[in-house]
């Protein structure tokens, strides 16, 4: 098997990379997302208790 | 083995566990969603009427499977939240539901594109599209519902009794829309599975859905955790965790 | 208990007939969306006659759906729905009777108006029969599952698009039955099968959908 076989993927490239690549984008923005999003609750935790002076 | 399952329902506990489990779970289904997609994508061999296009079946079939697993842990721990006042069920619940709705989003769109060279259209009223379809709707009453409640608790309790009553009516649903589906379509469609899968075939497809299931409990674990947070921000252990992090 | 069940039916038959103008609401609606699928599709009888069963079942839907939207909105706000709660009896028994009244005041005209709605859209006659029994069996369904939908987003503002999008998949099961079944009687073939499932369907939710109903209610109380 050569890589341009592999890509080629017996002619059905467009349907099998662009499934592959949605199911990527999907998987790792479930992820980031959430990550991004527990950093900024701590952050907006963190200020908050600066104010009020408790940290 | 009691008194751990009642420290992990401890906020305090479960965030520190659930912190030192991710990156090894995370790391888990990375390896098993990898090794599947390799196995499926390079080592399975072609399928003999479908060609390569077969191949998104390592994609489209973990994720339809998800897409219902993780309704019905979701409604299960709704349940369970409910009944049992557990808050960190309740959490649970929530966090599983934007996760499931994009499985289900997956799922719909990859039998879409996969039916784009098999059946020659990108929609047809298969039977397990359809009802792929509808949980999606359910995933998104669940979710608009929760958003809609402004005080958590009651959205929290609220999303449990629709949760539940949406588990009641999947099957009913999935039958009633089998029923519907073998009235109108003719014999010409391939039926996207089949029988029996050879071994070099089927082996890819479980590890990409044990991958996708570890990846879940990561991922839903990590929302949990922020959730969590949010809830407890005027708890004295969120203050101390802080302030540690602070100094470091 | 049965007299708590019949007074609370008697209430609200008598409620609605005070205000007797809002009765014709829901039929008007029901009739004025079929009319328009004539004017949107074209009026060839053949294609009419094939969408009849859908046309009227989904314009069913619909009206049951927008007027069951208000059944609890009233005692929502001004606390009768409080003291229900507060009551011996048991709260389901209530919002049972509740539904009940709205099914009696809403879905019984709607299946008078059917048969005429019918004709217009050229159904054969040999599914009309059968048209009027899968009202007499689907709308109660409609009315009970929609119910629990309406008991969660009652104390919303802006519950109506939501309700559509919690209760319409919960629908499915029911439009996909007995529109098959009058196709089906339409065409000459049994409906047995389709109209045992719309009984069984019914059963399941006189069971079921008041206790999840006050369940819901209680939660939209606080």
């Amino acid at each position: 098997m050569n890589w341009s076989e592999f890509f080629h993927m017996g002619g059905y490239a467009p349907y099998v990379w662009s499934s592959y690549a949605l199911g990527l984008v999907i998987l790792v923005a479930n992820a980031v997302g959430p990550a991004l999003r527990h950093r900024r609750v701590k952050e907006e935790i963190r200020s908050r208790l600066r104010r009020e002076g408790k940290l | 083995m009691w008194k751990f399952i009642h420290r992990l329902a401890s906020p305090k506990h479960f965030y520190r566990i659930a912190g030192k489990w991710i990156p090894w779970l995370m790391a888990a289904a990375v390896i098993l969603i990898a090794l599947g997609f390799y196995g499926g994508l390079v080592k399975a061999p072609a399928d003999y009427q479908q060609g390569d296009s077969f191949r998104i079946i390592y994609l489209h079939v973990p994720a339809a499977w998800m897409s219902l697993f993780i309704y019905m842990v979701m409604a299960t721990s709704a349940a369970i939240g409910l009944i049992w006042k557990i808050k960190l069920a309740d959490l649970f619940a929530t966090a599983s539901a934007p996760i499931g709705a994009s499985f289900t989003f997956l799922a719909l769109v990859t039998g879409s594109i996969w039916g784009k060279p098999m059946w020659g259209t990108w929609w047809v009223w298969d039977a397990r599209l359809t009802s792929e379809l509808l949980l999606l709707f359910l995933y998104l009453g669940f979710m608009g519902l929760q958003a809609a409640i402004e005080d958590r608790r009651n959205a929290a309790r609220a999303g449990a009794v629709l949760a539940i009553v949406g588990v009641v009516n999947i099957p009913i649903i999935h039958y009633s829309v089998e029923w519907w589906n073998t009235l109108h379509q003719g014999p010409t469609v391939t039926r996207m599975d089949k029988p029996a899968m050879h071994i070099s075939m089927l082996i890819p497809l479980l590890q990409a859905a044990a991958g996708f299931q570890i990846y879940y409990f990561a991922t839903v674990l990590m929302r949990v955790r922020s959730l969590v947070l949010q809830q407890e921000r005027r708890s004295g252990w969120v203050r101390e965790l802080l302030r540690e992090e602070g100094v470091r | 208990m049965l007299n708590a069940f019949l007074t609370m039916l008697q209430r609200d038959l008598l409620l609605a007939y005070r205000h007797r103008s809002e009765l014709a609401n829901p039929l008007l609606f029901f009739v004025i969306v079929v009319t328009l699928f004539p004017l949107a599709i074209g009026p060839e009888p053949g294609i009419l006659k094939n969408i009849a069963p859908g046309v009227i079942w989904v314009a069913a839907l619909l009206a049951s759906m927008l007027s069951l939207e208000s059944v609890f909105r009233t005692d929502f706000n001004d606390g009768s729905l409080e003291l229900m709660f507060l009551s011996p009896h048991p709260p389901s028994l209530l919002v049972l009777s509740k539904i009940i009244a709205h099914w009696l005041i809403t879905a019984v005209p709607l299946m008078l108006m059917a048969p005429l709605l019918a004709v217009l859209l050229h159904l054969p006659t040999e599914g009309i029969g059968v048209l009027l029994l899968t009202l007499l069996l689907g709308t109660p369904v409609l009315s009970l599952v929609g119910a629990i939908g309406v008991a969660l987003t009652v104390g919303l503002r802006r519950g109506g698009m939501l309700l559509a999008l919690l209760v319409l998949p919960l629908y499915v099961p029911v439009l996909i039955f007995a529109a098959g079944a009058v196709r089906d009687a339409a065409l000459g073939l049994p409906v047995i099968g389709p109209l045992a499932f719309l009984g069984a369907m019914l059963v399941l939710s006189l069971t079921l959908a008041p206790l999840a109903t006050s369940a819901a209610l209680r939660i939209s109380l606080g």
